[in-house]
């Protein structure tokens, strides 16, 4: 009895009180910071939707897939803006998932430190550049080209399909997809890089031991030992991609017409918001907020799934940090 | 050993190996396409924002404010200044929230309760600025309470609350990381000499972390620097100078939006000149940010 009084001696209470206030007060503190993330989330849905509810109650559900909008006759069915975000993000998640993968591959399995470096840090730096910066270089230079240029080439060459018989200008879906593919590529690539990385060594042995040429290899085991990671990669990307709002306005032409053809001009749910709300009142600046409201509602339902993906992979959220 | 069966067979495998190779070549060529494709953008983008952006520069972009929409010449002064209250107010609201959650996570998040607000978080850095701008509009501008003087109409308060909200996770994120870093044989030390945890962490821990946790809010202020669609319809916009928290308030972004819809050409030509600034800003604080630091962490808009 008399070791253990001495190896650990009694503190007066009063002092063990006053540390134990101290840590309370802390993790009290620290966590109430950390909850605003969630107050914040929750705030959103309850503010957007309370906004939103003239619009909901005006429309009910069925203006999801209801294509007239007409704020000057009170149709507000966001069907048109679905569409436009739809072929959007698809375009951009399809090529930039492909494009991320190769280049992952060739970073991981093929570039040497001194190459690969580099060349992550370049693709990385997109991410860097404003999106109303894309916008201005989407209308000036690539919309230009497009109009100019490559329009024409595709329309003399490709006319007789009919989604490629249009007339380019500067503005339209397909100069919204090429700008969207830029944008969400870093994000893309920075996670299937990660989980491709992530690919345990000694399998990539076992079939190189067995005579498998590289290209076997990445086939045989990396690729499928990557693909719900890189799956969860290509979700992140797509949440970015339906999020997107100004260098998307600025190049998508911005009319409320169901695309015909790859050169349309067209309108994206967060497009719609950012070019009609300044004007909007009313009922009409309801129905834009609950288009707001089921952006948020997407990306919320996005991020779980991705995030699903990627935490099974990695085993944790550390790849996912670097995004 | 050299039956006619054994060589058709040898043959055989020679030309499977030689496809196979060929295959292999023609995948790696493949990859190196795609890289080209995907650096080639960004070359394209810094070469038209400096041919395009250098005649813009004048001292009176710096110095002017706009002049009345079709008369040329006019500088973004108020713009420049706007951006800098809004973010550095931004800074203000969100990294005392965003380092709070990091310490939390960090210290007091290896279970449920950590997890949850990691969610949380995570979903936060996705949520479109859009949609937070459209929430702090309802949340402030729209608000008829009158519950705070910034309630009820457009300020820069709310532009920088919305830029706070972009923020946070990203800083919340960075600093979980940087002191989970630190070595524990420091926390030890400071418990051996009888320290308890909270001053253990403000006195130890986050001074060793804090190279790295200024990254992350350097990180943090490149990413708002840029954002336009989440000050639309919080901060609006304004014509004139103006330092008043409680009025809309210009920004760089938006006025390169605005200036890009525009018909002047003398609108585009600024438009260029004040994205040059911009990327050139985010792109010299990712590149100090990267030479102090490597390559841990990385700049995003």
């Amino acid at each position: 009895m008399t070791t253990r009084d001495l190896s650990r001696p009694r503190r007066p209470s009063s002092l063990q009180n006053r540390l134990q206030l101290g840590d309370w007060t802390f993790r009290t503190l620290t966590g109430l910071a950390g909850l605003v993330a969630m107050a914040v989330i929750v705030g959103a849905f309850y503010e957007l939707g309370s906004q939103a509810w003239p619009a909901i109650k005006h429309g009910g559900i069925s203006v999801l897939w209801d294509t007239s909008w007409n704020p000057g006759r009170q149709e507000f069915g966001v069907g048109v803006f679905v569409i436009g975000t739809l072929i959007t993000s698809m375009f951009a998640l399809v090529a930039a998932t492909i494009i991320a993968v190769l280049v992952s591959l060739f970073l991981v399995e093929v570039a040497p430190g001194y190459i690969s470096r580099p060349v992550s840090y370049l693709i990385e730096l997109l991410a860097a550049i404003p999106s109303v910066v894309y916008g201005l270089w989407g209308i000036f230079v690539m919309g230009v080209f497009v109009r100019d240029h490559f329009g024409p080439v595709v329309v003399s060459t490709f006319g007789w399909i009919p989604i490629f018989d249009g007339t380019p200008l500067i503005t339209g879906l397909f100069s919204a997809c090429v700008i969207l593919t830029v944008m969400i590529l870093p994000t893309v690539m920075a996670v299937s890089r990660d989980v491709i990385a992530a690919v345990p060594r000694s399998q990539r042995e076992g079939l190189m031991a067995l005579g498998a040429t590289r290209w076997e290899m990445i086939r045989l085991t990396v690729l499928p030992y990557a693909r719900s990671g890189v799956m969860g990669a290509a979700i992140l990307g797509l949440a970015r991609a339906v999020g997107e709002t100004l260098a998307v306005t600025l190049v998508i032409g911005n009319s409320v017409r169901i695309p015909d053809n790859i050169f349309s001009p067209a309108y994206t749910m967060a497009s719609v918001i950012a070019n009609q709300f300044p004007e909007a009142t009313g009922l009409h600046q309801s129905a834009l907020i609950e288009v707001a409201l089921i952006l948020l509602a997407i990306t919320f339902i996005i991020n779980i799934v991705a995030r699903l993906l990627v935490w099974k992979v990695t085993g944790g959220h550390r790849a996912v940090v670097q995004e | 050993m050299t039956s006619p069966g054994n060589s058709a067979i040898l043959q055989q495998t020679a030309a499977l190996y030689r496809r196979r190779r060929l295959v292999d070549r023609l995948m790696t060529g493949v990859m190196v396409v795609a890289v080209i494709v995907a650096v080639v953008p960004l070359f394209f983008i810094l070469f038209y924002l400096l041919k395009e952006g250098i005649p813009g520069l004048s001292l009176d972009l710096f110095t002017q404010e706009p002049n009345r929409p079709g008369k040329e010449g006019g500088g973004v002064h108020n713009a420049l200044v706007g951006s800098g209250i809004m973010v550095g107010l931004a800074l203000l609201i969100g990294v005392p929230i965003a380092v709070g959650t990091g310490i939390f996570l960090s210290e007091y998040g290896q279970n449920r309760a950590g997890s949850f607000i990691r969610f949380f978080i995570e979903v936060m850095a996705g949520i479109p600025s859009i949609t937070i701008g459209l929430f702090v509009y309802s949340l402030i501008v729209a608000n008829q309470s009158g519950l705070l003087p910034v309630m009820g109409h457009f300020t820069a308060f709310a532009g920088a609350l919305a830029l706070a909200i972009l923020l946070v996770p990203i800083v919340a994120r960075i600093t979980e990381e940087m002191l989970l870093l630190v070595p524990r044989s420091l926390r030890e030390a400071s418990y051996a000499l009888g320290a308890p945890r909270w001053r253990t962490v403000l006195r130890i821990v986050l001074p060793t972390a804090l190279p790295g946790i200024i990254t992350g809010i350097m990180l943090g202020l490149s990413r708002i620097a840029g954002e336009a669609a989440a000050l639309l319809f919080t901060a609006l916009g304004n014509q004139f100078f103006s330092t008043d928290i409680n009025a809309p308030m210009d920004s760089i972004p938006r006025r390169i939006y605005v200036y890009a819809l525009g018909p002047y050409d003398y609108w585009h030509e600024q438009a260029w000149a004040m994205s040059l600034i911009l990327v050139a800003t985010i792109l010299i604080i990712s590149l100090v940010v990267r030479a102090l630091f490597g390559s841990r962490v990385t700049v995003r808009s």
